[in-house]
């Protein structure tokens, strides 16, 4: 018989966008500790459930750490304390029994709250749609490793490219600034061959896409880095700083 | 609109932008604190050397130099002032509050940016008045003897003014905890002046964080340690 854990729920509860939220509290009794995080909610639904009470919704998908669906800010931590998981792979092992777990969602003014824990990430879709993109002639696939790329920059493009957009440097950073995911984005096709054409352009559309969706300004705490799950290095924010000075001159002045 | 107007409203009108404004007016600032601190500490080396100092701080280009000067300064503090109270702003708005509120790894002193910042603001105010407009005190007045003695010529005795203003208990104790913040505004602004200009990187991390800190106790210890010399160990007396 495995353990098992008898905890203490303090949920944001939310019925619409409109309505105004409250924490509620639930018990959450019999968890086992291989459960998984969400395992865990779904646990508590059942019970809610058969209460006839409305669940609790959250965001989720895969399961397994890649598809940047599942949230929920864990004791004031996007993904819970643990460094480079999202919630879906955190573990009940990880809380002791009789804890409190504050579970709320991921907040920032740019994600507004659908219902409960689940928000409105939309916006990082707007900011893909302004520039994460090149352009590549259709037609047959080019030969494999016809371009040469230097290992470190291979290496720096796969880092920034193992985001999976789940919001967690927002809802981490102490100004919701969304500058970790867009740094990224623009390091993931500015450090390949095949992302030069449009450098500058990315950078510029990128960048002014964040701020227009109300995003905060960086203020290099480096929150953001330590919340990732994918453990994305605050570096690329510096390399889009300098992108975005060279590009925005270069676009006034010559 | 010309080129550069737009260049500049660009850069105005971005997040990234306007923290380039901060950065370049904080390193603007930070290199001037170096140079006060330099100058300032020839208060240990002797009257003379500190008088001589002022004169040619008062001289330089037939007395325009300390205006150009004061200009610039006042035009980077007022930028770099402007910038962050936008910028402070927006954060502001952008954040909804967490009910179980938690921070992972940043410091206390990137979390008090802009309070020790107007901090520094309202000492800066006073020590203009203090020192250089020299407001309900009589350092005006003072007059450098051995230098008249020897030349013939009248000029103002700052060294001695240094000595009677730090010789006051609640003027020390404003000045070290001034000097403290900006101990505190330093060593997270040098840091990220590096990181905004994007010259921050996995290689130069360790060494830019680690001259961040550095200046900052640098700047702490130098200024602190004339009027602490003055009150405490009654250095010029």
């Amino acid at each position: 018989m495995s353990k098992q854990l008898n905890l203490t729920l303090k949920v944001w509860r939310q019925d619409s966008k409109e309505s105004a939220g409250r924490i509620e509290t639930y018990p959450a009794n019999n968890i086992p500790e291989e459960a998984s995080f969400l395992e865990m909610l779904d646990i508590v639904n059942e019970g809610l459930i058969v209460q006839g009470k409305e669940p609790i919704h959250f965001d989720h998908d895969c399961r397994e750490g890649i598809c940047g669906s599942c949230s929920l800010t864990i004791n004031g931590i996007p993904h819970g304390k643990d460094r480079g998981v999202t919630t879906c792979q955190l573990h009940m092992r990880k809380f002791t029994n009789g804890d409190t777990i504050w579970i709320e969602p991921f907040r920032a003014k740019a994600f507004p709250i659908v219902r409960d824990l689940i928000v409105d990430r939309s916006a990082f879709d707007r900011i893909i749609a302004s520039g994460g993109y090149i352009d590549v002639r259709t037609g047959s696939a080019v030969d494999a490793n016809s371009l040469p790329i230097p290992k470190a920059d291979a290496d720096s493009a796969f880092d920034a490219a193992a985001c999976i957009g789940c919001g967690a440097c927002v809802a981490s950073c102490k100004n919701a600034s969304a500058m970790l995911f867009v740094s990224a984005k623009v390091s993931h096709l500015g450090h390949l061959p095949q992302g030069q054409p449009e450098r500058e352009k990315r950078v510029l559309a990128m960048v002014r896409q964040m701020d227009a969706e109300g995003f905060g300004n960086c203020t290099n705490q480096y929150e953001c880095e330590a919340a990732c799950p994918k453990e994305i290095s605050a570096d690329h924010i510096a390399r889009m700083n300098r992108d975005f000075a060279k590009a925005a001159a270069k676009e006034a002045l010559v | 609109m010309n080129a550069l107007s737009r260049c500049l409203c660009s850069y105005w009108s971005s997040s990234i932008g306007k923290k380039l404004v901060v950065a370049l007016t904080g390193l603007a600032l930070v290199l001037f604190l170096a140079g006060h601190l330099t100058g300032n500490l020839l208060v240990f080396v002797g009257q003379k050397a500190f008088n001589d100092y002022a004169e040619l701080l008062h001289h330089a280009l037939h007395g325009a130099g300390v205006w150009i000067a004061r200009i610039g300064l006042l035009s980077c503090v007022t930028l770099h002032i402007v910038a962050t109270i936008q910028l402070t702003r927006e954060n502001k708005a952008a954040r909804t509050p967490y009910a179980f509120d938690a921070t992972i790894q940043a410091p206390k002193s990137s979390r008090i940016m802009i309070w020790s910042g107007l901090t520094i603001l309202a000492f800066v105010i006073y020590h203009l008045l203090h020192f250089t407009v020299r407001a309900g005190n009589t350092y005006d007045t003072y007059v450098d003897a051995a230098h008249l003695a020897n030349t013939g010529l009248t000029r103002h005795d700052a060294w001695k003014m240094v000595i009677d203003g730090f010789s006051v208990w609640y003027v020390v104790a404003f000045y070290v905890i001034a000097m403290t913040l900006l101990c505190s505004h330093l060593s997270h602004g040098v840091a990220s002046m590096f990181q905004t200009l994007g010259l921050r990187s996995k290689k130069s991390r360790p060494m830019i964080a680690a001259i961040s800190k550095g200046y900052a106790l640098l700047i702490w210890l130098g200024f602190i340690s004339i009027p602490l010399a003055i009150l405490v160990f009654g250095f010029g007396k």
